[in-house]
């Protein structure tokens, strides 16, 4: 059962005011020198968000960056907007709080691998299943950078790290197939050093309103160099990466050697040569589906040797947001029975002497 | 072997006093304790009667008493559950030692708390449940009622159950639902005997069933049978008066510790213009804040029910960080979980109130009993220097006045504030002197709109301190000019960039403790009518009912004695050393193991005496007073 607040629906920064003075990248760069290590995918993604911010025409003034721990985590330090650098895996509750109290805000959580899927494992589900209007972009560099390289939750298994000196044990979480798992109503992946695509996830999860996880695929050239490389190598990425388009067909690879996606005997997705099937067995995405079924079995149509990958926006179903509906009631509640102070603490049975 | 005279005298000598009406008689105070099955509704009975209790006047303190478990197996021990009250003509301080009168309803709750009647007292048992089976169930070989065991005790032998099918069986319930209303019997029985007004209830049952009619009607003929049983009967010739009290002039209500401290939030919010967030995850006994303040979401209340206790405390935290004031209630396991969120709102220097509604521990520990033990957890539990203001309310009414005063000093002081109530305050309630909105203090503050560099540059410096309460610019999102970022890192003091300098990190550990020590905090009074005492008895928190109640004993008894109650446990009173210093004994109760003790004993070199208990229990103003007494002798003699 829903609760019908008669709410309108709304843009994801319906209620931020906006600015029309011209903004450049440079007004998001705060004075602190970054401290990433050198080839760190951390600084590809910085400067894709601080070039894409401009195009959002916010008053900077009203978006805050709220992180976690981890490498990613330093990221608001670098941001000329609010900040903060919370704790380890928290940044969602924080995130929450402010969301809920403060519509006029664009509120966006950096975290990574280990610290949104490990320690906060809990609050990220959560804040999906609830969809509260903030954005969490979450840098997957499969490996703790900052204790220096141990494994992390989407670590390949057998993975020798430090504190897996034989093998890591563990099975790797899907960022993606979890988000979908707990209600998210945004999820989208983009490569670190794909700008175009990057921005393009980015700018939609800004315009959702409601939850939005966008995984990045990040590099960290210290403890997991080329993790990602495959999908960077000119050769190979085409014949693994899967971009998804609303609407579209779901096709990809070079152009002399074409692939398309489509559904088995069993219904399970599978990749095909395209001159092998007919156009019309291939899957047309549908991201706005409210059933959550084809956008997972695309989310593991790719393993974790990234054979293939799909990119994109795996889904972007509105539904009513935690924080629209819990300032509704309060609104309500206020309109329906506005606030006495004196009647509330004398209530309704008194005596005097 | 019932009697018909018997009533004894409360304990306070002199209390009994026969009155005009030949049947009916004056005490001062009684104390009445409900005792069944956790199914047997005793909490909303005792709740009742306070109303009732409330209503005609009396002071009064109650004491609910219940398993954690919903819904023990019926009729054996731990299914007990229990209310007690205790009203008077006069100011009381506590829901009383020992009851003057114990209301069984059913062999395990006689067998439950028949040690704490004392000889002579009344007891008034329900029959009905005294089956073979049920005796069995909690060790009676043989009935208490067949045997000399109650002797001791004037016995009233009622058959509840029955009468009241009896008094239902033209209302078309099924037996089986007719005697579910037994407690309203019991109830309307205990009223007759205390000459209480029943309008209240009447009206009470009627709301509360006011979707079922058919039920509201039964519960008001089971209370009405139950009260012209008392009148009726041959067996209770007596009733007995307590007069209303003189308290000092105004209205009055009644009030828990739990809706007291939740009224004090809402006020805050009020007082300061600020929305109020409650963050919060389910705790007995914290959780009926929670369940309050959902409800008045028209002050502009948002609360927000968590995964976790970290998530509310971190919601909060956020919501204080875009202007919001913050709260989250807990208690002592969940102090614990939000540890390290209390830690970086310390380093953010941002307004955050923590209750933490105190329960027994360690770990789960008992959650439906009092103690006093995350004291240190409050003050100490973190890693790093981490200084908090802590504040204990003394009473159900004074959380009210409590929670106020945290906000306070964490919107002043832009710190998190932790504020240490327990389960016996949260649960009990006495009357209240309902406070006049206009004097309650003003809390409103102001956010730092522009840049604030020293310098001139035109930037925008968190960490620049107001030089007189070392509070930090709080500027918050929205506020063009003000951009600016913190988090857990060590700042540089001022500019609030990271910093690793080892001297600025001894700098902001010690502005820090310095902002948390120069809070503002009243004088300690103490209380001492003779002028002469050479004891001083120091509590905090809880304590302070049983510990008033055992020094006006030993002062009735000829001794001088002191007593001072803390209310600011961090930073305490500039003069609590010279307090200290100025007897030749300090005495320190608490249910825990001395933890105040010993802070007073390292900060102030004072040989503080610690008495504890930790029985889950408040103490009983008897046994301070024995204690104490000892003590006074031994330093006269």
């Amino acid at each position: 059962m829903t609760t019908d607040l008669g709410l309108p629906a709304l843009g994801g920064l319906d209620n931020v005011p906006t600015t029309d003075e011209q903004q450049k990248a440079k007004d998001y760069k705060s004075d602190q020198e970054v401290r990433w290590c050198p080839g760190c995918g951390d600084y590809v993604v910085l400067n894709t968000i601080q070039a894409f911010l401009p195009e959002l025409g916010l008053k900077r003034e009203n978006l805050v960056f709220v992180s976690g721990i981890g490498c990613s985590s330093r990221f608001p330090y670098y941001m000329n907007t609010y900040g903060m650098h919370s704790i380890h895996g928290r940044a969602p509750t924080i995130a929450t709080g402010l969301a809920t109290t403060r519509p006029d805000l664009s509120v966006w959580v950096v975290t990574g691998d280990g610290d949104a899927l490990s320690i906060g494992g809990n609050h990220l589900i959560h804040a999906l299943r609830r969809n509260v209007n903030l954005k969490i972009l979450l840098f997957n560099n499969r490996i703790y950078g900052l204790t220096k390289g141990q494994y992390s939750p989407t670590s390949d298994q057998g993975m020798v790290t430090k504190s897996t000196p034989v093998g890591s044990l563990d099975t790797p979480f899907n960022p993606v197939s979890l988000a979908l798992g707990a209600e998210a109503s945004f999820v989208g992946r983009a490569l670190d050093s794909d700008r175009k695509g990057l921005t393009e996830v980015l700018t939609a999860a800004a315009q959702h309103r409601g939850s939005a996880v966008v995984e990045i695929y990040q590099n960290c050239p210290i403890f997991n160099d080329g993790a990602f490389d495959v999908l960077k190598d000119s050769d190979d990425k085409q014949r693994r990466l899967i971009p998804l388009t609303h609407g579209q067909p779901i096709t990809f690879g070079p152009d002399d050697e074409r692939y398309g996606v489509v559904r088995d005997g069993q219904g399970q997705l599978q990749v095909a040569k395209l001159d092998e099937v007919g156009e019309d067995d291939i899957v047309v995405h549908d991201a706005e589906a409210v059933d959550t079924a084809q956008a997972f079995a695309l989310s593991r149509l790719g393993g974790q040797d990234l054979n293939p990958t799909v990119t994109g926006i795996f889904r972007a179903a509105p539904r009513p947001t935690y924080d629209d509906q819990a300032r509704a009631q309060t609104r309500q509640a206020a309109e329906a029975n506005p606030p006495d102070l004196q009647g509330l603490l004398t209530g309704n049975d008194t005596w005097t002497i | 072997m019932t009697a018909t005279n018997g009533h004894r005298p409360a304990e306070q000598a002199g209390a009994g006093t026969a009155g005009a009406a030949q049947d009916t008689r004056k005490v001062n105070r009684v104390v009445i304790r409900f005792a069944g099955d956790s199914g047997d509704g005793m909490q909303l009975t005792g709740d009742r009667f306070t109303s009732e209790a409330a209503a005609f006047g009396n002071d009064l303190a109650t004491l609910p008493n219940y398993p954690a478990e919903i819904r023990a197996p019926a009729g054996t021990l731990p299914g007990v559950s229990s209310f007690q009250l205790h009203f008077a003509d006069y100011d009381i301080l506590t829901p009383g030692d020992r009851p003057d009168v114990l209301v069984a309803m059913n062999p395990a709750a006689l067998k439950a708390n028949i040690a704490d009647l004392p000889r002579g007292g009344t007891l008034v048992i329900n029959t009905d449940e005294f089956t073979k089976r049920n005796l069995k169930k909690v060790g009676y070989e043989t009935s208490p009622l067949e045997t000399y065991e109650l002797e001791p005790y004037v016995v009233h032998e009622v058959a509840m159950a029955e009468l009241t099918k009896g008094a239902l069986a033209e209302t078309g319930l099924s037996r089986k639902e007719a005697e579910r209303a037994k407690n309203m019997f019991a109830l309307g029985l205990l009223s007759w005997m205390y000459s209480r007004p029943t309008e209240g209830t009447e009206q009470f049952l009627r709301e509360k069933f006011a979707k079922k009619p058919q039920l509201a009607e039964a519960n008001v003929l089971a209370f009405r049978a139950g009260w012209n049983y008392g009148e009726t009967t041959e067996s209770f010739a007596v009733s007995y008066e307590v007069a209303p009290a003189t308290l000092p002039q105004g209205t009055y209500r009644q009030i828990t510790g739990n809706q007291a401290l939740a009224y004090g939030l809402v006020a805050a919010g009020q007082r300061s213009e600020l929305p109020v967030f409650l963050g919060s995850y389910p705790i007995t006994p914290a959780s009926d804040v929670l369940h309050e303040m959902a409800k008045h979401k028209n002050f502009g209340v948002t609360t927000f029910q968590a995964e976790d206790e970290i998530a509310g405390i971190g919601a909060a935290l956020g919501a204080s960080f875009g202007g919001s004031l913050g709260v989250t209630t807990t208690s002592g396991p969940g102090l614990a979980l939000k540890s390290e969120t209390i830690g970086l709102a310390v380093a953010l220097e941002l307004p955050l109130l923590i209750c933490d509604i105190q329960r027994g521990g360690p770990s789960t520990g008992m959650p439906t009993k009092t103690e006093q033990a995350d004291l240190l957890q409050a003050l100490y539990g973190r890693n790093g220097e981490s200084p908090v203001p802590v504040l204990a309310p003394r009473s159900p009414a004074d959380c009210f006045e409590v929670a106020l005063e945290a906000a306070r000093i964490a919107l002043t002081y832009r710190t998190p504030v932790v504020l240490l109530s327990d389960g016996a305050t949260a649960n009990g309630s006495e009357p209240w002197l309902i406070p006049e909105v206009d004097q309650l203090p003003d809390l409103r503050v102001s956010f730092a709109t522009e840049p604030n560099a020293p310098d001139g540059s035109g930037e925008f410096w968190p960490y620049l301190r107001d030089p007189e309460t070392l509070a930090r610019d709080w500027a918050i999102p929205g506020t063009p000019g003000t951009e600016h970022r913190v988090g857990g890192l060590e700042k540089a003091d001022g500019k609030g960039n990271i910093s690793y300098d080892p001297d600025n990190h001894d700098t902001m550990v010690r502005l820090r403790q310095s902002k948390v020590d120069g809070v503002s905090v009243p004088d300690l009074a103490v209380d001492d009518p003779s002028g002469q005492a050479r004891v001083l008895v120091l509590g905090w928190g809880s304590p302070y009912g049983p510990i008033g109640a055992a020094c006006r004993r030993l002062r009735s008894n000829g001794h001088a004695i002191a007593q001072a109650h803390l209310r600011y446990l961090n930073p305490m009173p500039a003069n609590l050393g010279e307090i200290l210093h100025a007897y030749d004994r300090v005495v320190v109760p608490e249910m825990n193991l001395g933890q105040l003790a010993m802070l007073l004993r390292s900060r102030y070199l004072v040989d503080a005496q610690s008495y504890t208990k930790v029985a889950g229990l408040p103490f009983q103003a008897e046994e301070l007073e024995n204690v104490l007494t000892d003590i006074v002798q031994g330093v006269e003699a």
